[in-house]
């Protein structure tokens, strides 16, 4: 049954790829028990991982002295997940477009854009020092499946 | 499971068979590798067959995008072959779907080549 049990779990993580691979695996692992169907659960664990990324890379710049904390959380009617790092911060504000024609070809600059695409809600927060990132997905509801392509 | 790369030429075409996760990291390393060193042999005419790709992130979006760029200024060509749904959304939300070319057909896919790089 979908979102019934109320949820919580911590984790504080070295700065690493590791870090980033228990992140989104926990992702799955949370939206797959919520009852969450096979592509949304791509969705969010890819945004997460984003998110992961994101503290460990551009915030902690995987300095072994920082740490991200991760915070899983199903409330029954949402799927919440609370990434902190203990960086410089980030201004989203100040991001890019990605799909400026400009920018379309950029190797780099599409993480907080895809986060933003796969949740329903993304909000930042300035930790001073860090950022703490909040990502919601609504339980019952998911954006449109986009159309086309092969399948797995 | 990481990014596993194969290399094969069919008429004059480079194709990379990628598998698995195409990550920040080792993927998206041997993805910018894997290209490079087709460039410096003269290598310019390049289909990225992405049939067994199971995710794919920003960094190896990104690695694509930088990919196709190098190509182009090589004067070569970089093409697309059998997008999984999810390679194909994310390229469709980050709209690079409409700056590659993407073929679902891998002999018409080569053949494409002869008319252009």
């Amino acid at each position: 049954m979908r979102g019934q049990e109320e949820t919580r779990v911590t984790y504080t993580l070295e700065s690493s790829l590791d870090s980033v691979d228990k992140v989104e695996q926990t992702a799955e692992q949370m939206a797959r028990k919520a009852g969450i169907d096979e592509d949304e659960t791509f969705r969010i664990s890819m945004a997460v991982r984003e998110a992961a990324v994101n503290a460990v890379l551009h915030g902690n710049a995987y300095d072994p002295g920082k740490r991200i904390t991760a915070t899983f959380e199903n409330t029954g009617s949402d799927l919440i997940i609370r990434i902190t790092d203990q960086g410089i911060g980030l201004d989203p504000a100040m991001l890019p477009d990605p799909l400026a024609p400009e920018n379309l070809l950029r190797g780099s600059g599409r993480g907080i854009f895809l986060i933003r695409s796969f949740m329903d809600e993304v909000h930042f927060r300035q930790l001073h020092p860090g950022t703490e990132l909040t990502l919601i997905k609504h339980l019952g509801t998911s954006k449109p499946s986009l159309q086309g392509g092969n399948s797995l | 499971m990481s990014m596993k790369v194969t290399t094969r030429q069919v008429d004059g075409v480079t194709i990379l068979d990628l598998s698995g996760r195409i990550l920040l990291g080792e993927g998206s390393v041997q993805l910018r590798d894997a290209v490079r060193d087709l460039l410096a042999k003269g290598q310019k005419k390049i289909l990225l067959n992405l049939g067994d790709v199971t995710y794919i992130d920003s960094s190896g979006i990104g690695e694509m995008a930088s990919a196709l760029t190098a190509v182009h200024h090589q004067g070569g060509d970089l093409k697309l072959l059998n997008l999984t749904k999810r390679v194909h959304d994310v390229l469709q939300i980050t709209k690079l779907y409409t700056v590659f070319d993407i073929k679902d057909d891998e002999a018409s896919a080569i053949a494409s080549f002869s008319q252009s790089a």
